[in-house]
């Protein structure tokens, strides 16, 4: 078995035997992989014994004790861990879709000015996207919610628009109302919220810009001359023959940012929205259960990829050529 | 370059639309723009950056030991005059334009950013010498690099990593010098060290994935791909959560590194699937007959890989891979969320402080600036870089 006869009559030694050592290579790594896992795993038993945190999820129904200032779903303290948690996951749900539609909108429209006939505006739309990609996401979101939003006015003075008020005590929709110098509207969003949408949508553009603009770029010169020359209009040319085409392109890109964006949503913390992250974070502080928190976690978001990922993908397949 | 009338009317009022668009545009950036000048001269109070600079720049470290700090500055400007020299040596002009554009520049930050953050005298001219110091060694090294010996100058890349090492006991201690725990590095020097570290141990790490990703071992294959798209399925905070949290239950009583270290690592393991896949893009621009063709003249795996395939594939991945490296840098922010008092974390304690209270936009306007010119500077070198290792002379894009 170990010493093979070659043609010649001769024997490979095993050592260079071209069939035995891919399987030498592999049963080594996984050898060595394998024992760091188990000294891994022993040692983690071993501590969360001692410290008597085995592996269990009952503490999920105990009551969480803290309270969650913005939900979708109605929750209060004395409500079960497990509620919290799916009451931070609605809400980093919420703010990922309504991220999604803004920074495709905004996105488009950066993406689409940097070919503008206008030169201004072509150079505005670059140095939107070269700032904005060179500055970290975190230091935008703080700056939204400390410098920006945290400083809005209150009552009288809040910026007041048709059936929209902004005020430092959040953003009020459909007839919003002044009762004793509190404004009131039947839709209303918290400063946080609108701080983290600002900041992601605002960085998440300046990416989809790009990924547009790479789209469009890809689409020869030949088809624009030849949709004019037929006598299209320019709107007319952008939406019939060269977005169809420059898709195919644009949305295998645009996966990818959208899964960033559901990614950089975690940042939420740093401008005090109660996402997902948030809730596990104050849940392990009172619990010390890290690594069940930690697997709900990474298992949760996997799951947000997942379903973003198969969402693009079923795209992807409508904006492809359909050869008969 | 002269602004021509017509070319202006062309770019700007080609169509009525077109002028109404640009009027809108001018109209509006100037109020912003005058808006913004009147609040950055007049109101915005900048003590708060002047007053705090050096805890911006070095944390808490302690006072008596910032010589070490100064002497590891002046290494590494001398060690980066030399190299730019070198790198020039040979060429003529002695001074070539975007050479003299970078020594204006250093002699302006020094001057004026020394001026402006009102350090006292005796550090304004510390700051003078080194740079001093770091052009008189470009200009040396630019004159007599060409004659000296090819070996000389090759050999003169080893001062880096040497450097590494020389730094990493400056900073951190031993060898009979008082130990700085990691606990009390901070502001510009613990995000400087951590993306640093980061960077230099994600790339190797990234390489072998990406080769273990697409080798023809299964096991090899498949781990590459469940540890790829596992880290990037996470966001970073997770997994900096998961390192501060569980990383302590994970190894023996004791083993486990300090806050700082584990997230170092983090940070390495995370850009490091990140790289991996810049890098399979690389080797998949790489025709397999290369491959084929080293092997077939005998070169053994990992010679053929080294020599043949990863020149290639590498050059190719360089933008992207730069690309990484950036975010990486603007990631250390996130280690503020985590305790660590990296610049972002040391502008909250700043502003924490009641003297300072309120003065955010000054801060956080400060830190965007100082992190755009880092990622900038980095994604300018990348390009450079791209050119001059374009041997191919494909075109390159812009």
């Amino acid at each position: 078995m170990v010493a093979l006869p070659d043609q010649a009559g001769t024997v490979t030694p095993w050592w260079r035997n071209r069939r035995l050592i891919p399987w030498l290579v592999q049963a080594a790594i996984g050898l060595v992989v394998l024992v760091v896992i188990a000294f891994l795993v022993g040692n983690l038993v071993r501590n969360l014994t001692a410290a008597g945190l085995l592996l269990s999820w009952g503490w999920l129904d105990n009551p969480s004790g803290f309270d969650i200032a913005e939900t979708f779903l109605p929750f209060n303290a004395g409500l079960p861990y497990w509620r919290a948690l799916l009451a931070g996951l609605v809400n980093t749900i919420r703010v990922v879709i309504a991220g999604l539609v803004g920074a495709t909108l905004l996105g488009t429209v950066v993406g689409t000015a940097s070919f503008s006939s206008n030169g201004l505006l072509r150079r505005l739309a670059r140095v939107y996207v070269e700032v904005i990609r060179n500055i970290p996401l975190l230091l935008q979101l703080v700056f939204w919610y400390f410098v920006v939003f945290l400083s809005l006015p209150n009552g009288e003075q809040a910026i007041q628009l048709p059936g929209i008020v902004l005020a430092k005590s959040g953003l009020f929709l459909g007839r919003p109302e002044l009762v004793n110098g509190v404004w009131q509207a039947p839709l209303r969003f918290t400063v946080e919220f609108g701080a983290l949408l600002t900041g992601l949508v605002v960085y998440t553009a300046a990416f989809i810009a790009e990924v547009v603009r790479g789209g469009v770029a890809s689409v020869p010169m030949g088809q624009w001359e030849a949709a004019r020359s037929l006598g299209f209009s320019k709107l007319q040319t952008l939406k019939r023959i060269v977005l169809p085409q420059a898709l195919r392109v644009i949305v295998p890109g645009l996966n990818s940012q959208y899964i960033s964006l559901a990614k950089n949503s975690s940042l939420a913390v740093a401008c005090g929205y109660t996402d997902l992250y948030s809730v596990a974070e104050t849940t392990l502080n009172q619990t010390g259960r890290a690594v069940e928190v930690v697997l709900l976690l990474l298992g949760a978001y996997l799951v947000i990829d997942l379903v973003i990922s198969a969402l693009m993908n079923g795209l992807n397949h409508l904006v492809q050529i359909k050869e008969r | 370059m002269t602004i021509s009338f017509q070319r202006l009317r062309r770019e700007l009022f080609a169509t009525p639309l077109d002028g109404l668009i640009s009027l809108v545009l001018i109209g509006v950036l100037l109020a912003a723009g005058s808006a913004f000048l009147k609040w950055m001269l007049f109101q915005a109070q900048w003590t708060v950056i002047q007053a705090n600079s050096t805890l911006f720049a070095l944390g808490r470290y302690p006072i008596d030991q910032q010589w070490r700090l100064w002497l590891l500055t002046t290494l590494l400007a001398l060690a980066t005059g030399t190299t730019w020299g070198l790198l020039r040596s040979g060429s003529t002009p002695r001074w070539p334009r975007n050479d003299l554009v970078a020594a204006v520049l250093l002699i302006a930050l020094a001057s004026a950013g020394t001026w402006a953050l009102q350090l006292p005298f005796p550090i304004q001219l510390r700051w003078w010498l080194i740079s001093g110091g770091l052009l008189v060694c470009r200009g040396v090294a630019g004159r007599f690099g060409s004659s000296l010996p090819l070996a000389v100058r090759r050999g003169a890349a080893v001062v880096w990593p040497v450097l590494y090492l020389v730094g990493m006991v400056l900073i951190s201690g031993g060898l009979g010098l008082m130990p700085v725990p990691p606990s009390e590095w901070g502001g510009l020097l613990l995000t400087l060290l951590q993306s640093s570290f980061a960077i230099l141990l994600c790339f190797p790490l990234g390489v072998m994935l990406a080769l273990g990703r697409r080798s023809e071992l299964p096991l090899l294959r498949w781990g590459s791909v469940v540890y790829i798209e596992f880290i990037r399925g996470a966001p970073l905070i997770t997994l900096l959560f998961l390192g501060q949290n569980i990383l302590g239950f994970l190894l023996p009583g004791g083993l486990a590194p300090d806050r700082v270290w584990r997230a170092a690592w983090v940070l390495t393991f995370f850009a490091a699937a990140y790289v991996a896949e810049a890098v399979r893009s690389g080797l998949a621009a790489v025709p397999s007959g290369q491959l084929e063709a080293a092997r077939s003249l005998g070169l053994p795996l990992p010679q053929a890989l080294i020599h043949v395939v990863l020149p290639q594939a590498l050059r190719v991945a360089l933008p992207a891979t730069v690309g990484q490296f950036i975010t990486l840098l603007q990631d250390t922010t996130l280690l503020s969320l985590i305790g660590l008092l990296d610049l972002l974390g040391t502008a909250r304690t700043v502003m924490a402080n009641p003297e300072f209270l309120g003065k955010s936009a000054e801060v956080y306007l400060t830190l965007a600036v100082l992190f755009w010119c880092c990622c900038a500077a980095l994604g300018l070198g990348s390009r450079a870089l791209e050119t001059r290792l374009n041997t191919l002379h494909t075109p390159v894009k812009a």
